[in-house]
């Protein structure tokens, strides 16, 4: 197998290669050939992997291929951990960038960085695979740190555009700070295990669970806490957790089909997927998964009620994909992993069809993204249109819908929770179906009903877009609906990934529920009699009514709660905030340093100080020299004599 | 009978009319060359009477080498003179300053 697993990671790296080396002789058709054949292969290999590792049951596959170095009795190498987990991921991944690289041949097919778009996500699912598959830190942290710079590039795509350069510049440094974070985790494990490999820090996790630690004097930290919460931090940039949520509604800049695979399905969700990675470090540190579960909950319940207000037809789905993130966070913060990854997965599908379908209208509206400026759309676009319905159903949770088992499971998974912060957590998601089911059919109507609002000359040009567009719609939409039905089972009760994820038994909600499981239907049944199908389905009928029925209510609302309305289009602040205390601030630190630092001390008394001083001993050494010969020799004669005479004394 | 000492003291004189010829010349480069020839010669008679002294003829053939040195310095220390009062027009110690810092 390990020939598999290394074509799986290295056939898209092979694509990127192509294409991107070679982005200015190679015909377009070249471009994106290589490339989809690349990941395909990984695609259906992956396959492969997944019917080796379930269906065959072979053993977790954990081998290291290659030293790249040793200090010290540390070993860096590259190497491969297949599990269930991996295997997962390594389908989901291979699967949304297939269907991604299809679609962005209709996308851009007018755009003059054809070629250099196909190599850059290329290079992203190259990226995304190492991450995934990794079986020591440092590879882990290889892939993170590759995924974020090739998020970089994406946003940045339309160089020419300052938005987008603004967006990139953001997405740069809000996950420095993560990674930031997520390096000194990783220093930690070092520090305390001696060792990088996951399976040797795993299996010294339980030795390490009573230590303590002095970040300052007098204060004792459990390591497994600081461990853990600076992993999270790492996390929280990489899957935007509140406060590091800001670059991602801005990194809408990018192209769709980016939007689609990095923003939503895959790339944004590394840092649960390295949580759940790490369960055996986070179960022994009950303050972590407190503070991962208070940082879901917030981030779930308030970045949905900011999916309200806008009016651009990707950062609702981007502020959807926040509060899904903090679903999944929450998961994690109630040790519900395997929930965490259903829900990744379930997600990946129906966010990443969402996004397509997004991307669809705005092809069909020639690049217009503003829904105030669309509706009626649904006569236009039938495709586009259905699939939308059916990737916003699977959003909010209908029944049946491969949402609703995921997202029903975290629910259920935090009510059941006793880790501090559960109660809160739980009226945030709980809340937050309302509000998804809101804002999704807020989007749905005015895009695809009601009045057309756009101009004539927009309307006599719409037509249903190209089949490379709809059919990885179509591709989408049907794991978006049946996936959680037939994997809510073996993943979440029949312990699919209970070789990668370990929790402690007096904290295992999910052991708990599948006491209660009693087949995916029933699930499904059981769903219509708890609150969280009422809510989605009174959140929808609210949408229907305020935005469909009587329109002027929405007005009015804005109306009267002006001082709320402003609060949410300012997104409560954060970026402003962020503007004016780390931008501004940290420029004025600059100039303040540059004034005082740089051009008073440095250049000031060090430099021209130096020179000064060595200039004013010149002009007093200067008069020594004379210029007569008799002078030196005089001197040279006088020195002699003192020599002499010192070693005569001597 | 002409002891040791009446050398070293005839040497010690020489070498120290060169020094003062050094010093007290303000005027002329040419004297200046000659006060340093005195100078090495001075030194010769030093060698040749320690020479004798201790009948050691090292010394005197060190006095060979001095002075067919000593010929040679001359002869490009008068061959610069030369290209020196063709260029400055002078060869007056106290124009001679251009190392002046």
């Amino acid at each position: 197998m390990e020939q598999v697993y290394l074509a799986i990671v290295l056939a898209p790296l092979l694509g990127a290669a192509i294409s991107g080396l070679f982005c200015r002789v190679i015909a377009r058709s070249v471009a994106h050939w290589v490339t989809i054949i690349g990941v395909a292969v990984s695609f259906l290999l992956s396959l492969v992997v997944l019917n080796h590792h379930v269906v065959g049951g072979a053993p977790t596959y954990n081998e290291s291929l290659y030293t790249w170095m040793e200090v010290e009795g540390v070993r860096m190498e590259i190497g491969f951990l297949v599990d269930h987990l991996t295997a997962v991921m390594i389908s989901v991944v291979t699967f949304v960038s297939l269907m991604v690289h299809i679609y962005t041949i209709g996308y851009m097919h007018d755009d003059d960085g054809y070629n250099r778009f196909f190599s850059y996500i290329s290079l992203f699912t190259f990226s995304m695979l190492m991450l995934v598959m990794a079986n020591n830190f440092l590879q882990l942290f290889f892939g993170w740190e590759a995924v974020g710079l090739v998020s970089y590039l994406l946003i940045g795509f339309w160089y020419k555009k300052p938005t987008a350069i603004y967006a990139n510049l953001k997405a740069f440094l809000v996950n420095r700070v993560g990674d930031f974070g997520f390096l000194l985790g990783i220093a930690a494990v070092l520090m305390y295990f001696n060792s990088l490999d996951y399976a040797d820090v795993f299996k010294a996790a339980p030795l390490m669970a009573g230590l303590t630690m002095q970040i300052w004097p007098g204060a004792d930290w459990l390591v497994m806490s600081v461990i853990c919460i600076l992993l999270f931090v790492g996390a929280m940039g990489k899957s935007a957790q509140v406060p590091l949520h800001v670059w991602l509604p801005d990194s809408m800049e990018g192209p769709t089909p980016i939007s689609a695979l990095i923003h939503a399905a895959t790339m944004v969700t590394a840092g649960i997927f390295m949580v759940a990675r790490m369960s055996p470090l986070f179960e022994y540190s009950e303050t972590a998964l407190s503070v991962v579960l208070v940082i879901g909950a917030i981030t779930a319940l308030f970045m949905g009620f900011l999916g309200i207000v806008q009016n651009d037809i990707k950062r609702v789905v981007a502020y959807s994909t926040l509060s899904q993130l903090g679903y999944m966070t929450v998961a994690l913060g109630a040790s519900a992993y395997s929930a965490a990854i259903f829900h990744l997965m379930t997600h990946a599908f129906f966010k990443a069809l969402l996004f397509l379908g997004a991307g669809s209208v705005i092809i069909a509206m020639h690049h217009e993204q503003d829904i105030r400026k669309m509706g009626g759309l649904r006569k236009y676009l039938p495709i586009t249109w259905i699939t939308f319905l059916v990737g916003t159903l699977a959003l909010i949770g209908t029944p049946f819908f491969s949402g609703f088992y995921s997202k029903d499971s975290i629910i259920e998974a935090v009510h059941m929770s006793h880790t501090p912060g559960a109660g809160f957590a739980y009226f945030c998601v709980i809340l937050g179906v309302f509000v998804t089911a809101f804002y999704s059919f807020r989007l749905y109507f005015l895009v695809f009903h009601g009045e057309g609002r756009m101009d004539d000359e927009t309307r006599a040009h719409l037509h249903e877009t190209p089949p490379v567009v709809t059919v990885p719609l179509i591709l989408l939409a049907i794991p978006s609906v049946f996936i959680g039905y037939f994997t809510i089972e073996p993943m979440l009760f029949g312990g699919f990934l209970s070789d990668a994820i370990q929790v402690a038994p007096d904290r295992d909600v999910l052991d708990y529920l599948s006491h209660h499981f009693h087949g995916a239907a029933g699930f499904a049944l059981h769903g219509f009699t708890g609150p969280a199908f009422w809510l989605a389905l009174s959140g929808s009928v609210a949408a229907w009514f305020i935005y469909m029925k009587r329109p002027d209510i929405a007005d009015q609302a804005e109306e009267r709660a002006g001082g709320l309305y402003r609060l949410l289009l300012n997104k409560y602040g954060f970026d402003d905030f962020n503007q004016i205390v780390f931008a501004d601030g940290s420029r004025k630190l600059g100039g303040l340093l540059a004034r005082f630092g740089d051009a008073g001390l440095i250049d000031g008394v060090m430099v021209n100080g130096s020179a000064k001083a060595v200039g004013w001993f010149a002009s007093i050494a200067r008069n020594v020299q004379s210029g007569y010969l008799y002078h030196y020799a005089f001197a040279m004669i006088l020195g002699l004599l003192g020599l002499l005479s010192w070693l005569v004394i001597q | 009978m002409i002891t040791l000492a009446d050398y070293l003291v005839l040497s010690a004189i020489l070498f120290c009319l060169s020094v003062a010829g050094i010093f007290i010349n303000r005027k002329n480069v040419l004297i200046l060359l000659m006060s340093i020839e005195l100078m090495l010669l001075a030194v010769n008679f030093n060698f040749i009477a320690f020479a004798r002294y201790l009948d050691d003829t090292a010394g005197e053939v060190f006095v060979f080498f001095v002075l067919t040195v000593a010929a040679a310095e001359a002869a490009i220390g008068l061959a610069i003179l030369v290209v020196l009062f063709r260029n400055r027009g002078t060869i007056n110690v106290t124009d001679l300053d251009t190392m002046k810092g």
